[in-house]
């Protein structure tokens, strides 16, 4: 493999706590090395002026699998004026909020981001998740299952036995391949399998009879039995409604007096995303108003967790989750076009459009909430920046949201120029924090803390020497006053170079290489469990519309680059 | 003769997937898709008996087919000849913009023709295709 | 001795059932027998061993008679004449795998070609509705375990689905319908008395092309507002009393096939069924799925929509994908005679488009990737027949709730035959070389 080194570029990487110092990143063998590593013949990248950072990780966005085509399929209008033609190796792309698997590449790889997360795979649909994956080029990619309303989990927990729990979860991880375990509205979702829901953690889910708060404690409970690189990942209940900031505090409260437990430097034993859409305070629409203050109080003070934000960008675009009541909720709101998939056994998903205009209030105080919490947050290592895409605006909105954050000069702008710009501005104190992120918490935010939370700190998200090259270098020098806030959003729309495992994959944000795009999943092994294979067995038997034999997702077709995680807890 | 007006519809039997499978350019095939089932308030107006060949007109195109008592009925009015190239020769192609042609619903006239042969499946496409029939 | 083959998955319709077991020769090159399919999925099975089967293929002579050539001469007759028209359309892709779909649209893609499924005469009305209002819907062991209401509206699983309603929709016993049959009510809607209609607990005799009336009619049921004595054939008092039961289920579903998408009224009779659907969940929990025919018609609109954004019916004569029933879909470009080049796999247009559309594809350049003769094959200058998917070969295909099953590979083709992915790989491969792409 070719070697480069990146010279003089102002370097900012928290793994090793430099701080935009002016100094050169090697590459040999798809690895970070030392500069004494390499050989003369390497290809100089001269970053003098330019940022250089680890390419960054995305931690939560909806990017692959069913309910993402969903969304395709039935919004033709997301491709008006969206395509791109076919143009050297880049194949042809479509799409604004639900972009085509290629565009969904190439556009993460043109801003720098090198890994991504698939936020929720229904295991029944991991072949499907898989395929997209696939034909997402060049980032590397994990897919979470979800596991919050799965027959199985809610049986096991509903009588404390958290090893089969986590027998099974390793056995799912298999199966489906998949990365982490994803909760989304804990047993809300199983009731809207009757046209119901769980609002509070204390709702017990009808038949079950298990609540939200059993759920999800014994998820934690199992996460850390197997000893995951990630934590249990949670959508919590009650997303979206005015006053739910409440259930979110509940929630997080289930987290206290667990510790982490696992062998690659992660911290916390829960992650809560899209914490903007649980942060809300009010009664109803009229008195809608932010509780980032008492969020963010509560996740600074409480080490075990981390979150993302869930920024609103102002955009029209595609809601899909798995809370398959909420989306059923909103189409009553907003009177959009409605799809709903209940999943046997495992979860449903709900897919509606959403035009989030700076003329209504609530959208704007939305818009404030998301920032609030990034600005509130006092350790940068613990709150990462997603738009949860394509919920609260698409990805490519990544470049806005960071000029907002790193510029009070531009979010102040956007701030009193709403329409209802008194109310909004009374409803949070957006207004009042004069906070500006830097480039180092903005490495810290979208490349090292991510990394560390979903437990590949030793791999990615950092410049040192050993880790993966992933690297991504901006036009946008440090050194310089700001002349203008947009510079932020156009440098970092568009890298000058990025590199991915070593391979050059954009160079002055033309895709130059489709790179060597691989497949995360944890291989998790726990001792021999033959009551949970004859569980399996007896699902699958009787309830299950597919056999056990055509369950799993194996094949060069599926996965043709896998990379395992392998995890160990036959010892437990 | 006798001339009767039917509605036609077309759709899938389930003789009609097995031979399909068995073969298109077989005479399995012509005997399940080379017919249109009848209701028998119609055989009585058409004033033939059932297994006879007929002729089948709409402003589209014409076809021979055997005329069979339905096995799905009563439907009287209501004309069927299972989905295949026999149908099509006689469904209205316009989309009327939607990319799908009106398949169900075409008024087609039945009358006896006792002697004309029916062509098997792929020869019938061929012919048509080539202006012969 | 033999052995036996299980977990099979049948590559006919889109029930896709995926228990079927073969048993097979121990050299694993004929199939004996097979067991726990439908007499459709069995014959397709069978059917694949026939001894007078074409092996090879050939090119139709002026004077209607074949001549076999080679498969290396087959791609290189496909890629030029894809390589080398205007505007070729390539259709079909519902009767193989992902993986050959995929292959397909690389080769559009720099063709600058029409790529269109069978939804444009099956379900794309239903695409179509779909884009308009939505669709609220499930897994089928969804209703295997909770639906206690079942609605087929125009559509005839008895013929078309012949497993569906053992494997899903009436018989099973799931998680909360232990009493299997006894625990579901049926209703049926459709203009004829079909063998589905016979078992119903309600078959409603709609007059043909008035699905829309009646669907409309049960919205203002359900409201309990006025209605006229009779809709669309159905008196009042029947239809109130249909709409009752359908509030009353605690999970319900309509299942809708070509009756509805076929017929007069077209997407606007989908969208009114979907109403319903959203409707009913005021009341109660409903779900709406479309009864597809081909066993991966589902595929190839997921591969087009995550590749292009559209899922049928998808134009990409200006490099980048468009999308417009009625414009772009096949039936259309045929009939206005916009095509110079028909390419068609994995399905039979020449028996299920009307005549005047295969007059068309009989005119221009066109080749028919199918292992049958059909009347596709017929009037196609080439015939390249390749080997069965499903039973010859694997990859994935999708269900009609979306639900992707990995096909199984039965037995071995014969000797020498190529899959549909190793020759689209070969025209690929040559239309790179044509088109001067790296």
């Amino acid at each position: 493999m070719a070697e480069y080194i990146i010279k003089n570029g102002f370097v900012f990487d928290p793994v090793q706590g430099i701080k935009g110092d002016k100094s050169d990143v090697a590459i040999k063998d798809g690895k970070i090395v030392k500069d004494s590593e390499i050989s003369k013949s390497a290809k100089v990248i001269d970053a003098a002026g330019k940022t250089v950072m680890a390419g960054a990780v995305e931690i939560h966005a909806h990017i692959a699998g069913p309910k993402v085509n969903l969304g395709r399929i039935y919004r033709p209008e997301d491709k008006l004026f969206t395509c791109t033609a076919t143009k050297g190796m880049e194949r042809t792309g479509s799409g604004n909020s639900i972009p085509s698997t290629f565009k969904t590449g190439y556009e993460y790889a043109k801003m720098g981001y090198t890994t991504a997360m698939e936020a929720a795979m229904p295991p029944l649909f991991s072949r499907h998740v898989h395929e997209e994956i696939r034909d997402t080029p060049i980032i590397d990619e994990g897919a979470f299952p979800v596991f919050g309303n799965n027959w199985f989990v809610m049986e096991y927990l509903k009588n404390n036995e958290v090893e089969n729990t986590a027998a099974y979860i390793a056995w799912l991880l298999r199966a489906t391949k998949g990365y982490a375990v994803k909760v989304v509205n804990p047993g809300g979702t199983e009731a809207w399998g009757w046209g119901l829901n769980c609002l509070s953690i204390h709702d017990p889910v009808p038949y079950f009879d298990i609540t939200p708060a059993e759920i999800v404690k014994g998820l934690i409970e199992a996460n850390e039995y197997l000893g995951l690189p990630h934590s249990m990942h949670i959508h919590p209940n009650n997303l979206g409604n005015p006053g739910c900031y409440q259930t979110t505090l509940d929630t997080l409260n289930l987290a206290d007096g667990f510790k982490a437990k696992n062998k690659f430097g992660r911290e916390q034993v829960m992650h809560i995303t899209h914490m903007q859409f649980h942060s809300y305070g009010g009664e109803n629409w009229g008195n809608f108003e932010s509780k980032a203050t008492e969020i963010m109080n509560y996740v600074n003070s409480h080490k075990n967790l981390t979150m993302d934000t869930g920024n609103v960008t102002l955009d029209e675009t595609t809601t899909m989750t798995a809370d398959g009541p909420f989306e059923h909720h909103l189409t009553g709101l907003n009177h959009l076009k409605w799809a709903n998939c209940d999943v046997e056994l495992e979860t449903a998903a709900g897919v509606v459009p959403y035009i989030y205009s700076p003329d209504i209030k609530v959208c704007a105080i939305q818009w404030s909430i998301g920032l609030e919490l990034a600005l509130l947050a006092k350790d940068p290592m613990r709150c990462f920046i997603t738009t949860d895409h394509p919920n609260a605006g698409p990805f490519t909105r990544y470049p806005r949201v960071f000029k907002w954050l790193m510029s009070q000069k531009a979010r102040d702008e956007r701030l009193n120029t709403f329409k209802n710009a008194d109310k909004v501005i009374g409803a949070s104190t957006l207004s009042s924090l004069d906070r500006e992120i830097t480039l180092y918490e903005l490495a810290q935010m979208t490349r090292a803390g991510p990394a560390k939370s979903l437990g590949l700190v030793s791999m990615c998200g950092g410049l040192k020497p050993g880790m993966d090259a992933d690297v991504a270098v901006y036009d946008f020098n440090p050194d310089k006053p700001l002349a203008n806030p947009e510079m932020i959003e156009t440098a970092f729309s568009r890298a000058a170079y990025v590199f991915k495992s070593g391979v050059q994959v954009v160079t002055h944000g033309d895709i130059v290489s489709t790179g060597n795009k691989r497949t995360l999943w944890v291989d998790a092994k726990v001792k021999d469990n033959p009551q949970v294979m004859r569980d399996i067995r007896e699902k699958f038997l009787k309830y299950y519309s597919v056999t056990q034999a055509n369950y799993e997702a194996l094949g060069h077709h599926f996965i043709p680059n896998p990379y395992a995680l392998e995890v160990d807890a036959t010892q437990v | 003769m006798a001339k009767i007006t039917l509605n036609l519809i077309s759709g899938r039997t389930i003789s009609q997937g097995v031979a399909m499978e068995g073969g298109k350019e077989k005479d399995l095939y012509r005997k399940a898709c080379g017919i249109i089932e009848m209701d028998d308030a119609d055989f009585k107006k058409l004033g033939c008996w059932k297994n006879t060949n007929v002729r089948v007109t709409s402003p589209y195109g014409t076809v021979i087919v055997k005329a069979q008592e339905t096995s799905q009925g009563p439907h009287p009015g209501v004309g069927f000849i299972p989905m295949g190239p026999w149908a099509n020769q006689l469904v209205n192609p316009n989309t009327y913009s939607t990319g799908m042609p009106t398949f169900k619903g075409t008024p087609v006239e039945v009358e006896v023709a006792m002697d004309q042969p029916i062509l098997l499946g792929v020869e019938l496409v061929q012919k048509a295709c080539r202006g012969e029939v | 001795m033999t052995k036996t083959v299980t977990d099979v998955v049948c590559p006919f319709c889109g029930t896709l059932c995926d228990d079927l077991e073969v048993s097979v020769t121990d050299d694993g090159k004929q199939i004996l027998d097979v067991y726990n399919a439908c007499a459709i999925g069995a014959e397709k099975f069978l059917h694949s061993q026939a001894k007078d089967r074409i092996t090879r293929p050939r090119l139709q002579q002026p004077d209607g008679t074949w001549k076999e050539i080679s498969y290396e001469e087959a791609a290189d007759y496909t890629a030029k004449m894809l390589a080398g028209a205007k505007k070729p359309l390539m259709y079909g892709w519902s009767s193989t795998n992902c993986e050959a779909q995929s292959m397909g649209h690389e080769i559009a893609e720099m063709c600058c070609a029409c790529v269109d499924n069978t939804a444009a005469v099956c379900h794309g009305t239903t695409l179509i509705a779909v884009q308009d209002i939505g669709l609220p819907t499930c897994t089928l062991g969804e209703v295997k375990n909770r639906a206690d209401t079942i609605i087929f509206w125009g559509c005839n699983p008895c013929h078309a689905h012949p497993r569906h309603m053992s494997r899903y929709s009436i018989f099973p016993r799931g998680f909360f319908t232990g009493k299997g049959h006894k625990s579901r009510k049926l209703v049926v809607v459709d203009p004829r008395v079909t063998d589905t209609a016979k078992m119903a607990d309600m078959h409603l005799q709609v007059t043909q092309g008035q699905d829309y009336e009646l669907l409309n009619a049960f919205r203002v049921a359900f409201r309990n507002e006025w209605l006229p004595d009779v809709v669309a054939g159905i008196p009042k008092e029947k239809i109130i009393e249909a709409a009752n039961i359908m509030k009353a289920g605690r999970f319900g579903i309509i299942f809708f096939g070509m009756g509805v998408t076929q017929s007069l009224g077209k997407n606007h009779n989908i969208d009114e069924a979907i109403a319903v659907t959203k409707d009913l969940n005021e009341y109660t929990k409903f779900s709406i799925m479309p009864m597809r025919g081909h066993y991966n018609v589902t595929g190839s609109g997921e591969v087009l929509a995550w590749q292009f954004g559209y899922p049928y019916s998808v134009d990409l004569t200006r490099g980048f994908p468009r999308y417009n029933p009625g414009d772009t879909s096949s039936i259309d470009l045929l009939t206005r005679g916009e095509i110079d080049a028909a390419f068609v796999i994995g399905s039979d247009p020449g028996a299920h488009f009307p005549i005047s559309a295969v007059k068309q594809i009989a005119k221009v350049n066109s080749v028919c990737i199918d292992p049958h003769i059909t009347p596709t094959s017929g009037v196609s200058k080439l015939h390249v027949p390749v080997a069965f998917v499903g039973v010859e070969t694997g990859g994935n295909a999708y269900r009609m709730d979306n639900v992707p099953i990995d096909c199984r590979k039965v037995v071995d083709p014969p000797a020498g035959m190529l899959t549909d992915e190793e020759f689209l790989t070969m025209v690929r491969d040559r239309v790179k070389k044509l088109k001067g792409v790296a």
